[in-house]
């Protein structure tokens, strides 16, 4: 992971339910075209402020994620290509 | 004649797109296909003040001209001109949900600056209101430079104003759309964020609605024992439900073939129309209802937005086998119909996950099964109550939709690490406000599908029929023969029954397998068909047919064609479907032979088993 460092940053998927955080970066390089213009789609980009909802009830896979004014889910997998920094 | 003037619907998914196109054509749509793309094109007429008529084209929801799917592909083909079959727009509507405009701004720009004569649409105002969102259509007409109309799609609202505005924008002179969008994504969606944060009058935080539906459906523990509870019910409705509608057809079958039969000379067109075309329909739209049901079921389920709830829950499970939550709704369509339910899969984005739930869709247990299941069991399986409310017969039902669930998730399973290798795809799916559709959104989805149900029983199931029955007669057998052994179907029968004998198949079933290749149902039919033009003193029923049964076939018999109609892929029309869906007949061919391998293999060991059993 490339990301650029930042105090407390970490990945979306590692963060506590109902947290709000701040895109730092997205590591477009680890997701396939597709999924990327999707995450785009969505309006994943750095300084969007994000916050994990709820969880899948099954391997706490996949992540339901309020972005803007939308709640997308998405798979653990691709929440760990996007670091954020939790907002105080 | 110059043709109608077109305008295209388009917005983001979940932006009530196909809300307010029903809102302005009414029923009169027309369904139709993109030539050689398997993406539908609806249209309707829409008719402006002054009795002029305008075609209107419901675009499929995209977020952006930079497709991740058929769909969007189709979209930004269509708005750029290059679409085969379909003329370049005269104007556009852009549909954007009120609420979420940070997002369908974006879209909206990229669209706006195509130059097409363009009206905004801001839908769904009032469920923005009540999550505390005012906004200022006036000053967002302004930022984006077209016309921006209010409206509430489900309720009718702002239909009018969007009517007079379409017939201004058509009555302008208009220089031609541009050649390229110019502006990239990120560009674009910092800009339409700006936008929308202009055009916010004030904001309140107010609990939403679908946040506090949410914590309880989307629960790790209550969520899918809710899912369970729905799923069951949607099952108990079907067969619960339709009793009643179902025993008004078959009465209304009889009193048909009672009134029309002594109309006709007796002899073989009596014959024809008694035996073969209102026997053979009749057991087949006395399913009507509970296709009704179950559609009206997966159609609510989709139209107040718990069917991507559901996808959401089983996405973990459905990634076990290699399949996406995204199969889930295809694969819950399919109890339904494969046809349907293959054709829900362009949802999904990622080929490989997208084939193997079309290869896997017809061992969901299709409604088409429904009469054979009903009549083997009433036939061979004891009414005996295991415990209080449960029966055997509901068990070995409830046991053979299992064993089509098993089977299709063990295949998918297999062929993800066989001839589909690779790397499942992902699951990204935008969750949307829960809502509650509006009725006539439902009617005109349910009477879309009666329509197609029907028309399927007025051609191919009719045809079948007619054809079986002719071959079933002809020759006439003399006296003393049995019909269904001299006749020119008994002797096709005699080639399979030598294939299928060592899975225990008789002669009846043999003659009864070619004609459900068309319709599975068919077979009840052709068995009915066939034992009515045997015995023609009898009256053909339900019960009566089961009685025959009893009678004709073992235990072990019945249960290995109950096997083998889990597995076997008995349906022209999803054979059809998939050529479509996988453009060739690569898919479709291997489909065919690893159902018919497994069906072989499986009745089979049903049957030997139930033989050493002594069954």
């Amino acid at each position: 992971m490339n990301a650029p460092f930042h105090p407390q940053t970490t990945s979306l998927d590692s963060l506590a339910m109902g947290t709000r955080a701040r895109v730092t970066s997205v590591d477009w390089g680890a997701l396939e075209e597709a999924e990327a213009c999707r995450l785009r789609h969505f309006g994943f980009d750095e300084g969007v402020t994000v916050e994990p909802l709820h969880l899948g009830p099954f391997g706490r896979d996949p992540i339901a994620i309020r972005v803007g004014r939308m709640t997308v889910a998405i798979r653990r997998r691709h929440a760990g290509a996007i670091q954020v920094q939790p907002i105080q | 004649m110059n043709p109608l003037p077109l305008v295209a619907v388009a917005g983001s998914p979940n932006a009530g797109k196909s809300a307010l196109f029903n809102a302005l054509t009414g029923a009169r749509q027309k369904v139709g296909n993109y030539p050689g793309v398997t993406v539908e094109r609806h249209s309707g007429r829409l008719t402006l003040a002054d009795g002029r008529p305008v075609e209107l084209v419901d675009l499929p929801g995209a977020y952006s001209l930079e497709p991740a799917s058929p769909d969007e592909a189709v979209t930004r083909d269509v708005l750029l001109g290059r679409q085969a079959g379909e003329r370049t727009p005269d104007a556009l509507v852009i549909v954007l949900d009120a609420s979420n405009l940070d997002n369908h701004l974006r879209f909206a720009l990229q669209l706006i600056e195509l130059g097409l004569p363009t009206i905004i649409a801001l839908n769904m105002v009032d469920l923005a209101k009540r999550d505390g969102l005012e906004l200022d259509s006036k000053r967002l007409s302004v930022e984006l430079g077209v016309p921006v109309i209010e409206t509430v799609a489900v309720r009718r609202r702002g239909i009018a104003d969007l009517q007079a505005a379409v017939d201004d924008m058509l009555s302008a002179p208009f220089c031609g759309v541009h050649e390229r969008v110019k502006s990239d994504l990120i560009h674009l969606q910092r800009r339409a964020r700006e936008i929308a944060t202009a055009a916010v009058v004030s904001e309140t935080p107010v609990r939403r609605w679908t946040h506090r539906l949410d914590s309880v459906l989307l629960h790790p523990v209550f969520g899918p024992i809710i899912l369970a509870a729905i799923m069951f019910i949607m099952f108990q409705a079907v067969f619960a439900w339709s009793e009643a509608p179902k025993s008004w057809i078959e009465d209304g079958v009889a009193w048909f073939s009672n009134s029309v039969g002594p109309m006709l000379p007796a002899g073989l067109l009596r014959s024809m129309v008694v035996d073969g075309a209102i026997a053979g329909v009749g057991a087949v739209i006395t399913f009507l209802p509970q296709i009704l049901i179950l559609f009206f079921f997966i159609l609510l389920l989709e139209g107040t937005g718990y069917m991507v709830r559901a996808a959401f829950l089983m996405d973990r499970l459905m990634h076990g086998v290699g399949l996406s939550g995204r199969a889930f709704i295809p694969l819950l369509s399919s109890f339904a119909c494969a046809v349907p339910g293959i054709m829900a899969t362009r949802t999904i984005d990622d080929p490989k996950d997208r084939l193997t739930t079309i290869l896997v869709a017809p061992l969901m247990t299709c409604s088409a099964r429904l009469p054979v299941y009903t009549l083997i069991i009433a036939a061979f399986i004891p009414n005996t109550r295991l415990v209080w409310g449960v029966g055997l017969q509901g068990v070995v039902m409830f046991g053979l939709y299992i064993a089509g669930i098993t089977g299709a998730l063990l295949a998918a399973y297999v062929l993800r690490r066989g001839v589909l290798k690779g790397n499942s795809g992902g699951f990204m799916m935008e969750l949307p406000k829960y809502q509650w559709p509006p009725l006539k959104d439902l009617v005109i989805g349910i009477l879309t599908r009666v329509q197609i149900f029907l028309k399927r029983a007025g051609t191919i199931i009719l045809g079948t029929t007619i054809i079986l029955w002719a071959l079933a007669s002809i020759p006439q057998a003399a006296p003393g023969q049995k019909q269904s052994e001299v006749s020119i179907a008994g002797h096709i029968a005699n080639g399979i029954e030598t294939l299928v004998k060592p899975i225990g198949f008789n002669h009846d079933i043999s003659l009864a397998l070619l004609p459900a290749m068309a319709a599975r149902e068919v077979s009840v039919s052709a068995i009915a068909t066939v034992y009515s033009i045997d015995s023609p003193g009898e009256k053909a029923g339900a019960t009566k047919l089961a009685d025959k049964l009893k009678h004709r076939w073992s235990l072990a018999t019945a249960l290995a064609f109950l096997a083998w109609f889990v597995f076997a892929p008995q349906c022209i029309s999803t054979i059809a479907v998939t050529r479509r869906e996988t453009n060739g007949w690569k898919w479709p061919l291997f489909m065919v032979t690893y159902l018919f391998v497994l069906a072989y293999a499986f009745a089979g060991l049903t049957y030997w088993t139930a033989v050493a059993l002594g069954l």
